[in-house]
């Protein structure tokens, strides 16, 4: 397996003298190519700013980040990503979202009639994947939540990432749909064949979808455990209710509460349960 | 068990669920909406009826309905309202299309550039707070007493002001917005153009309307120098002579104007950006 993403040593630390925050220290990490990796911790574990510094969005204070071996110049179509929401734009209907990579000047650049046709059966193509041809017309804020963020990853997709990164894309999103969502991103990625970098606060998310689950704990932000998630590479949702899937749940569920820095207090949960009842 | 539905015992229920339209944030039927918006317009007119034709009320302090209908007509027949109100439009919206075409461009950059936004904001805000007014002399010192200074008093009215909403509307645009573009491989001047100006135009169309009315209110400012026509001038010069019911047309004149112009943008508001009025 070839490395794609080569994290090294990378610090990141915002702001100066007493509000100096050190986001990340030390992260290395190899994603390798076609890899489905997810990101889970307690908040502030600084997951989101290393997907960002992966995405070009931010810059990292300290080490390197390579991929392909070389480094990262701000971000760029190689990498793209996808967000939490409010990023589709809702003055272009469906169909332009998905299109919009091929109105930038990279998408433009040494276009033959046949590329053009191309795009537009691409395009053609991810709409009918993300079960979106029906909306095709339609305004982003005509559809659903879950609707709107296949159209952000169809989008994504559309420029033909290497990466693709996903910065808690189902967070917003109600089980039933986000159950949906997870088997087509795994669809996509057998398909597609991007590496992928996802970050979530679903435990159960982060197992269910990835090869290997980074958990990273906070103050400073660090890569705490790795853990390769022992499951056939085909998923299906009946999965989640094996021993090895609850096991994996449990032990990184204990280690997220560890990591965290906060402590449930049994003695003052107790006296509050004593001061109810009188 | 299991339980069906539709097999529950009728009951006697309260008259009706729906909440009335005195309910919090209640509803209203458009004709509900209709009745109230003139029953608005009506009592004021009816009370303005009543006290202004009370035995006790001199003329020359208020004016009734009828004295200033009949003002407005001597004003269109003898007096040349037309031009007089022509003149007047035509100063604002100069004025005002100066102030949003420099604006427009000023506060893309304040909006997108922290560097451009520390230079021009703190120097915008203080202007602003200084009095349109007291610029007069200056205009008149600079640009003289032609009609480039009336507009010119109109600009520094509504300018200012009309940067800092505009570039407070470009960095109300959602980050995660641009960085999709960003991440999808758009260059600077593209993710300005495609999508920092896109997402921006209906809250800078909104701004547009808002600042309107401004412009609209330095009309009289902007007519004191050196005028012999227009609606303020009209007002001013009534004053001089105790015509109360003709600064009573000319007021309630540009307050219809600034009405019909403030439809005209909600209009082309709702034909611009037809995703934000649909229908749910």
């Amino acid at each position: 397996m070839t490395t794609k993403i080569s994290i090294q040593q990378v610090g990141k630390v915002f702001g100066e003298g007493h509000r100096r925050v050190e986001a990340l220290k030390d992260v290395s990490l190899d994603i390798a190519d076609n890899e489905f990796v997810t990101f889970v911790g307690a908040s502030g574990c600084g997951k989101s700013t290393l997907l960002r510094i992966i995405g070009g969005l931010e810059y990292h204070t300290a080490g390197e980040v390579l991929v392909d071996d070389r480094p990262i110049m701000g971000p760029g179509a190689d990498r793209a990503m996808v967000f939490q929401h409010y990023s589709l734009y809702p003055w272009l209907k469906v169909m332009e979202n998905i299109k919009f990579s091929r109105r930038l000047r990279h998408g433009r650049e040494n276009l033959s009639e046949a590329d053009v046709e191309a795009a537009s059966g691409r395009a053609d193509a991810l709409l009918a994947l993300m079960g979106l041809t029906p909306a095709a017309e339609a305004w982003p804020n005509q559809l659903s939540g879950g609707m709107q963020q296949r159209v952000a990853i169809a989008r994504a997709l559309m420029g033909r990432p290497q990466i693709l990164l996903m910065d808690e894309p189902f967070g917003a999103l109600d089980a039933q749909t986000r159950e949906v969502m997870h088997d087509l991103i795994l669809h996509v990625h057998r398909l597609e064949k991007p590496t992928l970098a996802f970050v979530t606060h679903d435990v159960e998310e982060a197992i269910y979808l990835a090869d290997r689950v980074v958990l990273m704990a906070p103050r400073p932000g660090r890569i705490d455990t790795i853990y390769q998630v022992p499951l056939p590479a085909e998923r299906e949702q009946d999965m989640k209710h094996t021993p090895e899937f609850l096991h994996l749940k449990k032990e990184i569920l204990a280690r997220i509460r560890e990591t965290s820095g906060m402590k449930t207090d049994q003695g003052m949960l107790d006296q509050l349960n004593m001061e109810g009842s009188v | 068990m299991q339980t069906r539905p539709g097999t529950r015992p009728r009951r006697a229920r309260p008259k009706s669920g729906r909440p009335g339209m005195w309910a919090i944030r209640g509803p209203l039927s458009r004709r509900q909406y209709w009745m109230f918006a003139a029953l608005g317009l009506l009592v004021p007119l009816g009370l303005w009826w009543i006290v202004s034709s009370g035995a006790a009320v001199d003329k020359v302090f208020l004016p009734g309905p009828v004295d200033v209908f009949k003002r407005l007509v001597t004003w269109y027949t003898e007096d040349d309202l037309l031009s007089d109100m022509g003149i007047s439009i035509y100063r604002v919206t100069t004025g005002f299309l100066f102030s949003a075409v420099i604006a427009l461009p000023l506060a893309l950059m304040i909006g997108t550039f922290r560097p451009v936004q520390a230079v021009l904001e703190p120097l915008t805000d203080f202007i602003r707070y200084m009095p349109a007014v007291a610029f007069i002399p200056l205009v008149m010192l600079w640009v003289g007493i032609e009609e480039s200074s009336k507009i010119s008093i109109i600009f520094i009215g509504t300018f200012f002001q009309m940067v800092l909403m505009m570039a407070e509307d470009v960095r109300r645009v959602p980050l995660a917005q641009i960085e999709a573009a960003q991440t999808m491989g758009a260059q600077k001047g593209e993710t300005i153009n495609l999508v920092i100006f896109q997402a921006a135009k209906p809250a800078l169309l909104d701004t547009l309307r808002v600042t309107m009315g401004w412009a609209w209110t330095y009309l009289v400012v902007a007519e004191l120098v050196a005028a012999n026509s227009g609606l303020g001038y009209s007002i001013l010069k009534a004053q001089r002579f105790l015509q109360t019911d003709k600064i009573f047309v000319g007021i309630i004149l540009i307050g219809l104007i600034g009405l019909v112009m403030d439809q005209l943008f909600r209009l082309a508001h709702r034909k611009a950006f037809p995703w934000l009025h649909l229908r749910s």
